[in-house]
C-alpha cells in the first residue's frame, strides 16, 4: 500500500488545525496509511514570495527531507503545493527533490485524479460557494480558468457535487483572485482589503452561508473582512466539507 | 511614489474604484466572448508564442531582413538604441521638412520615449489624434491603459474638458456629442498638419511592410494627409513573414477590445507618390532584456491590454498607480528593466494570481516573472518593504521545528491573552478592514502526537 505524508503548511498547524486534522481523518477513512512527519514546518513561500528565495536553501533541503521516503505528499493547500512544484528548482534537482515535486499534491487533486473518488456519501446541508485559490487552478490545473478556452470542468466543483444537500452557488465572476497574495495582503493593505471585500460582496450577494476553497491562506483573508464585518456568511476548508460525515 | 501608496490613494473613493473595476472587466468579459467564438482559440495562442519564440532568437536577421525590404521599398530606416536618440531622430527628421504640427496616432513607444514633451520643447506641436489620447493631452495626463487611455475618466470629466478646450456646451456630456465635438476638432488638425507619426503593431521581415491598427481611422487619417510619415517601433516588433499576421490579427483585437478585428488595419508597404515614410527602430534597454533568459519573453508583448484588463490590482488601482508608460502585468515586467530601483514595488503589485499569464495571446509567463523580478530587487537591494529581519527570523524559525513550535505556542498564547484592541495596533496593515483569526491553544502537531497516531494505529 501507498505511504502517504501530510504536508500541513505552517499557519494551518498554528492558526487552523481542525483543517489539517479533517484532513487526516478524511484521508484515513478513505484507507490510506498517513503520516505525518513531526519535524516538518514550511515550504518557505512567504520567504520566497516576498523575493527572497537566496535566504531559502536550508529550509526547502529540510522540507523535501521530511517528505522523501514517502509515495505521495498531500496537503489541505494549493499554494504551498504549487510552490514546492513550482518554485523549488531553486535548489539543486537531486532524486529526492525530483520526487518529491513530482508526488506532491492538493488534497482535491489527490481524491479527484489519484484516488479517482466519484462519490462521499456526505452530506451538507448549506449554500456553499466556491472560491478558487488561484495556485490551485492556474498553478496546478485543478480546474479550466475561465480565461482559457476549452471544456469545463473543476475538480473541488465535482467533489462537492456528490456532497447531499448541498447547494452550490456560483459567482459571476467565477475565479477572481481574494486578494490575500501572502506578503501582498500588508505589503499592498488597501488593495488586498478591497479585492477581498469585492470578493466576500460576490457570495453575499448570493447568499451563501459559506465560502469554501482547497486554500486555507484565502480564507483566512476572507475570514477576517466577513468577520469584521459582521457577516452572516463564514468561510470552511473544502477537507471540513467533505469530512463530514464518510461513510466509506 | 510607490505603487501601494498610489494605489491607496486610489482606492480611497470608493464609486470610482467600483465604476473602474466594473467599465475594465466588461472589457475582459468581451474578450472571452470573442475568444469563446474561436474554437481553435489555445493553439492559435500556441502558435504566436511559437512564432515569437522563433523571432527574438533570431531578432538580428529579421531586423536586418526587415530594413533590407523596408530600404528596397523606399522607406527609409533609423535605429535607435534608446528614448532620446528616438528623439533626437524624429525632431531632427521633423526639423528637415520644417514640419510645426505632427498629427500622432496612438502609440506606446513614443510615450515610453516621452517624445511629446521632448518635441514640444522644440516648438512643436503635437496633436493624438486617438479620442482617448487626446482625451489626457487635454487633462495633462500620462494614459492609464495602453489599449483605453482613457478608461479612468468618467464621461462626465471628459464633458468638461472638452466645454474647456473645445468650447461645446457646459454639462453637455453625451458620447456622441462629444465624439462629434472632437471628430470636428480633429479635422481641422489633420487638414493643417505637416507631418504624421504613427507607432507600429506588427513589422514584417520578408516584406519590410508594416501593419498598424486603429479603431478611429486616425492613423490614414494623418498618413494619407501629410506628405511625412514617421512610424516608430520597438526592436519586437518584427514578425517573419506576411502569413503570421493571420495569427497575430486574430488574436490581437479579441483579446484587446473583444472585436473579432479592429476597424482599420492598415498596411505600408512604400512612401505616397511625392511623400516621406521614415521608420525609427528602437531598442530602449529591449536587447537587454532578450539577454536575460527568465524575462526575454516579455518581448512576446502584442501590447493587446488583456493583462489589464483581467489584472484584479490593475483594476482596483488604476493605471497611474504603476508610474509606467506601459502599466499592469506587462509593464511591471518590463518596468524593472527600465529602472529597477524606480519600479521596485511594481513585481510586488501582485497577488501571482496568475490571470495576465492565463489570457495573455502571446503566452508571455508574467505571474513567474513577476516572481523572479522579485528575487532579482530583493538581489539588488531595491526592495520595497525591507523585511531582511523578518525573513531572517523566520527563515530560522523554518529551518529548527523545536524553535518554530516555541515560536508558535507563544504566539498563540499572546494571541488569546492580549485583548484583541492591543493587537489590532501592532497590526494594523491587517487589521484595517479585517480581523486577526481567534487562536487555538493547541497546534495540529499538538493533537496529532495525542490522537492521530492512536486513532491510525
Amino acid at each position: 500500500m501507498a505511504r502517504v505524508a501530510l504536508f500541513v503548511p505552517c499557519y494551518i498547524d498554528q492558526v487552523y488545525p481542525q483543517v489539517a486534522i479533517a484532513t487526516i481523518e478524511l484521508l484515513q477513512k478513505l484507507g490510506l496509511d498517513v503520516v505525518y512527519p513531526t519535524n516538518q514546518t514550511c515550504c518557505g513561500q512567504p520567504i520566497g514570495n516576498a523575493g527572497y528565495e537566496c535566504e531559502l536553501n536550508d529550509v526547502a533541503h529540510r522540507f523535501i527531507d521530511q517528505f522523501e521516503e514517502f509515495d505521495a505528499v498531500i496537503s489541505p493547500s494549493g499554494s504551498c503545493v504549487h510552490f514546492v512544484k513550482a518554485q523549488y528548482s531553486f535548489i539543486n534537482q537531486s532524486d529526492s527533490v525530483k520526487h518529491v515535486r513530482n508526488h506532491i499534491y492538493e488534497l482535491c487533486d489527490y481524491l479527484t485524479n489519484i484516488l479517482n473518488i466519484k462519490n462521499f456519501n456526505t452530506r451538507f446541508p448549506h449554500r456553499v460557494g466556491i472560491h478558487y485559490s488561484c495556485h490551485s487552478l492556474r498553478g496546478l490545473d485543478s480546474g479550466k480558468p475561465s480565461e482559457i478556452i476549452g471544456e469545463d470542468y473543476s475538480n473541488i466543483q465535482s467533489l462537492l457535487e456528490t456532497v447531499q444537500d448541498l447547494t452550490l452557488v456560483h459567482p459571476e465572476r467565477k475565479d477572481e483572485c481574494c486578494g490575500f497574495g501572502g506578503t501582498f495582503s500588508v505589503d499592498e493593505s488597501a488593495v488586498s482589503v478591497k479585492m477581498g471585500q469585492d470578493r466576500c460582496g460576490d457570495f453575499e450577494n448570493l447568499d451563501a452561508e459559506y465560502i469554501t476553497s482547497t486554500d486555507m491562506s484565502c480564507l483566512m483573508h476572507l475570514d477576517g473582512i466577513l468577520k469584521q464585518a459582521n457577516s452572516k456568511t463564514q468561510v470552511i476548508h473544502v477537507a471540513e466539507i467533505l469530512n463530514q460525515t464518510v461513510t466509506s | 511614489m510607490h505603487h501601494p501608496v498610489a494605489a491607496e490613494k486610489f482606492i480611497q473613493d470608493t464609486p470610482r474604484v467600483n465604476w473602474h473595476n466594473k467599465a475594465v472587466w466588461y472589457v475582459r468579459e468581451k474578450r472571452d466572448k470573442a475568444a469563446q467564438d474561436i474554437p481553435e482559440w489555445e493553439q492559435l495562442r500556441d502558435y504566436a508564442s511559437a512564432i515569437k519564440t522563433d523571432t527574438i532568437s533570431k531578432l538580428d536577421k529579421y531586423l536586418i531582413e526587415f530594413e533590407q525590404r523596408a530600404i528596397e521599398n523606399g522607406i527609409k530606416i533609423h535605429w535607435a538604441k534608446d528614448a532620446d536618440t528616438h528623439n533626437k531622430i524624429v525632431h531632427g527628421i521633423l526639423d528637415t521638412h520644417q514640419s510645426r504640427l505632427v498629427v500622432k496616432s496612438k502609440s506606446m513607444l513614443t510615450e515610453e520615449c516621452g517624445l511629446n514633451p521632448y518635441l514640444e520643447a522644440k516648438g512643436i506641436e503635437v496633436v493624438d489624434t486617438d479620442l482617448g489620447e487626446r482625451v489626457i493631452q487635454f487633462a495633462k495626463e500620462d494614459p492609464s491603459h495602453i489599449v483605453m487611455p482613457a478608461i479612468h475618466k468618467k464621461k462626465e470629466e471628459i464633458g468638461e474638458l472638452f466645454y474647456e478646450h473645445l468650447e461645446t456646451e457646459k454639462g453637455n456630456d453625451d458620447p456622441n456629442y462629444l465624439t462629434e465635438a472632437a471628430r470636428h476638432h480633429l479635422r481641422k488638425k489633420f487638414l493643417k498638419a505637416d507631418a504624421a507619426i504613427t507607432g507600429v503593431n506588427f513589422a514584417i521581415a520578408e516584406t519590410g511592410g508594416f501593419v498598424v491598427v486603429t479603431n478611429e481611422g486616425n492613423a490614414d487619417m494623418g498618413v494619407n494627409l501629410t506628405p511625412l510619415h514617421i512610424a516608430s517601433m520597438g526592436i519586437e516588433k518584427i514578425i517573419p513573414k506576411a502569413e503570421h499576421l493571420g495569427v497575430f490579427l486574430r488574436l490581437l483585437a479579441r483579446s484587446a477590445t473583444g472585436q473579432p478585428i479592429t476597424t482599420y488595419t492598415s498596411h505600408f508597404h512604400k512612401p505616397r507618390e511625392g511623400a516621406q515614410l521614415h521608420v525609427v527602430i528602437v531598442d530602449n534597454g529591449r536587447s537587454r532584456q532578450l539577454g536575460q533568459e527568465d524575462f526575454r519573453r516579455s518581448l512576446h508583448c502584442i501590447r493587446c491590454g488583456a493583462c489589464m484588463n483581467t489584472c484584479p490590482v490593475y483594476r482596483r488601482s488604476g493605471g497611474h498607480s504603476y508610474g509606467y508608460s506601459v502599466p499592469g502585468p506587462i509593464g511591471s515586467i518590463l518596468s524593472p528593466n527600465m529602472d529597477p530601483e524606480k519600479h521596485a514595488s511594481l513585481p510586488f503589485a501582485s497577488t501571482l494570481c496568475g490571470s495576465c499569464s492565463a489570457v495573455c495571446p502571446v503566452k508571455i509567463d508574467v505571474d513567474k516573472q513577476l516572481y523572479k523580478w522579485r528575487q532579482v530587487i530583493t538581489e539588488k537591494g531595491f526592495a520595497p518593504n525591507k523585511k531582511t529581519l523578518t525573513i531572517r527570523l523566520g527563515k530560522f524559525a523554518f529551518s529548527h521545528p523545536l524553535t518554530f513550535r516555541i515560536f508558535g505556542s507563544l504566539s498563540r498564547k499572546a494571541g488569546r491573552i492580549f485583548p484583541k484592541k492591543l493587537l489590532n495596533t501592532f497590526f494594523t496593515k491587517w487589521t484595517t478592514g479585517r480581523d486577526l483569526p481567534d487562536l487555538p491553544k493547541k497546534s495540529f502537531r499538538d493533537w496529532y502526537l495525542k490522537n492521530g497516531i492512536d486513532s491510525h494505529d
